[in-house]
């Protein structure tokens, strides 16, 4: 996004830029955000849940860091992914955190994933008037042990669902996983349920799809599996250009 | 969270306002949303419109006297959600809700099965249209409000007292870009509350970008001796239609039924088999 602002006066009718046209003073105002890119894909099975995101961080043409994974771990039951404005996310990410200690501190217990996604969706929406610019995905389990997603918006509006794309090639990726997962648009198939081990070959086949076509995808993909027995992490190299 | 408030428990704050953000304003101040909703401005007396809920207002642009609600606000780069049908009307046999399932962010579809009819309690239910973040955040807050009034008055507060709280809630963000507009629907009465600060009893109630197109089935059909399932059958078409036409709004369809010994609610139905059953039904070949 930034400070570049073509306005419409530049460009002749064929389309070309006029030659030495001045165009008039164009206003550049600072925004405080920039957009950072990178995708966070959830997953919800039966007893798992998966959280996975790229590791690419970029800003206009250029890539500032080929590993900044957007995955987060908040307690050993949930994870939580958020793609946008990393300024946000890093900040985002410490007031969650320290509100976890602080109800860890005064109710002796861990929060539980459904817990902490009301929880973010207040601290979203306290910040109405000047939002943080991130796209929220949690994937975990819930206190029955079944795997669980709860995806946001940037204002705290939040849902749950079985699974969720995030982040700049979400409007490639949820279509596909509808299709693959929510056995949309297909007459006559028998839905399967989701195990663990293809879930996890679906999101690595996902995430390189989305390489292909989203220049802010890419380079490794990080992968938490949560279950019962802990967060497992993945890493596979994807496309680098 | 109610229970303190009920027992006017002050917890005492670990850590003053942060420095971060030097607004002048100190009842406006990040940090202090740690202890969940929090009454704005403790030094000021509580008052049942105070907002419970702490905002976080950008003081890029400093102004001497700008107040929460109405400082210039930073330009978002993503849109929210937007786009729905809703409708709610009265007959002999209670109320009918009714809302499509959509939620559009801009061109896309952001999510395809949201719950825009929410229970409040028992006899009362709430469609919601607008902004999604919004509506969920506010249908929380009322629904908080109405709990605590039940428990300080051992009585529960009745439909119009509830659009009234709701509206003196909404207003102080009137002018802001908080866009709700909700319809109560008690077992008796419907009242639609907007943040313009509108808020209007009536029999019928249609909101969103699709209600022109519900309003036409609804005006052609209605009337005070409908039976239940006559009432349903033209809920489910008013959207089905609506949802048609317009573009925002889709997906499924959730019914709720208020009678005085409550709420009910009808399977959600997905509108796309509906859309087939009647093209079969007026004969037309369908393109495959």
């Amino acid at each position: 996004l930034g400070l570049k602002m073509l306005s419409a006066q530049n460009f002749g009718e064929s389309g070309k830029m006029k030659e030495y046209h001045y165009a008039g003073p164009t206003e550049h105002r600072f925004s405080p955000y920039a957009f950072n890119g990178g995708t966070v894909l959830a997953v919800a099975g039966e007893d798992f849940a998966i959280v996975a995101s790229d590791t690419r961080l970029s800003e206009g043409y250029s890539i500032h860091s080929r590993d900044s994974p957007k995955c987060y771990k908040l307690t050993d039951t949930t994870v939580l992914g958020c793609s946008g404005f990393h300024g946000d996310c890093l900040t985002l990410t410490k007031i969650i955190d320290a509100r976890l200690k602080m109800y860890k501190h005064s109710n002796n217990k861990t929060m539980t994933s459904g817990a902490i996604a009301a929880m973010l969706s207040t601290i979203l929406y306290s910040r109405r008037f000047f939002p943080y610019y991130v796209y929220n995905i949690i994937g975990g389990l819930d206190e029955q042990g079944k795997g669980a997603v709860y995806s946001f918006d940037p204002v705290g509006s939040y849902q749950r669902d079985t699974y969720k794309a995030g982040g700049s090639a979400s409007a490639m990726l949820q279509p596909l996983l509808d299709n693959q997962i929510g056995f949309k648009n297909m007459e006559g198939v028998e839905h399967v349920p989701l195990t663990k081990d293809k879930a996890v070959q679906l999101v690595k086949d996902v995430f390189v799809s989305a390489a292909e076509r989203d220049v802010y995808t890419g380079d490794a993909l990080r992968i938490c599996i949560v279950t019962k027995e802990g967060i497992e992490e993945q890493n596979i190299p994807l496309r680098k250009d | 969270m109610a229970l303190e408030d009920i027992c006017n428990f002050k917890d005492k704050p670990t850590h003053k306002t942060f420095p971060f953000y030097a607004s002048e304003d100190t009842s406006v101040s990040v940090f202090t949303e740690a202890f969940n909703f929090k009454w704005r401005g403790e030094m000021t007396s509580k008052k049942a419109s105070d907002v419970p809920l702490e905002f976080h207002v950008p003081s890029l642009f400093k102004r001497p006297s700008s107040r929460a609600s109405h400082s210039v606000s930073v330009r978002r780069p993503f849109p929210l959600s937007h786009g729905t049908t809703t409708l709610g009307f009265i007959f002999q046999g209670g109320v009918i809700a009714a809302a499509d399932t959509r939620a559009s962010a801009g061109g896309l579809v952001a999510c395809p099965a949201v719950h825009k009819i929410t229970p409040i309690h028992s006899h009362l239910v709430v469609t919601s249209s607008g902004s999604g973040a919004d509506c969920m955040l506010w249908e929380r807050i009322l629904t908080r409000e109405i709990r605590l009034y039940q428990l300080r008055h051992k009585r529960r507060l009745s439909i119009s007292g509830t659009a009234k709280l709701l509206s003196l809630m909404l207003h102080p963000f009137k002018g802001t870009d908080v866009c709700v507009a909700l319809t109560l629907c008690g077992w008796d009465k419907l009242i639609y509350v907007c943040s313009d600060g509108a808020r209007l009893q009536g029999d019928i109630f249609s909101v969103g970008s699709g209600s022109p197109y519900a309003y036409g089935v609804l005006d052609r059909s209605l009337s005070w001796s409908l039976n239940k399932e006559e009432a349903i059958l033209l809920a489910r078409e008013a959207v089905f239609r609506a949802t048609h036409r317009d573009a925002y709004s889709g997906n499924n369809v959730d019914l709720f039924h208020v009678t005085a010994e409550g709420w009910r609610q009808r399977q959600r139905e997905d509108l796309k088999e509906e859309y087939y059953r009647d093209m079969e039904k007026r004969g037309k070949k369908m393109d495959n």
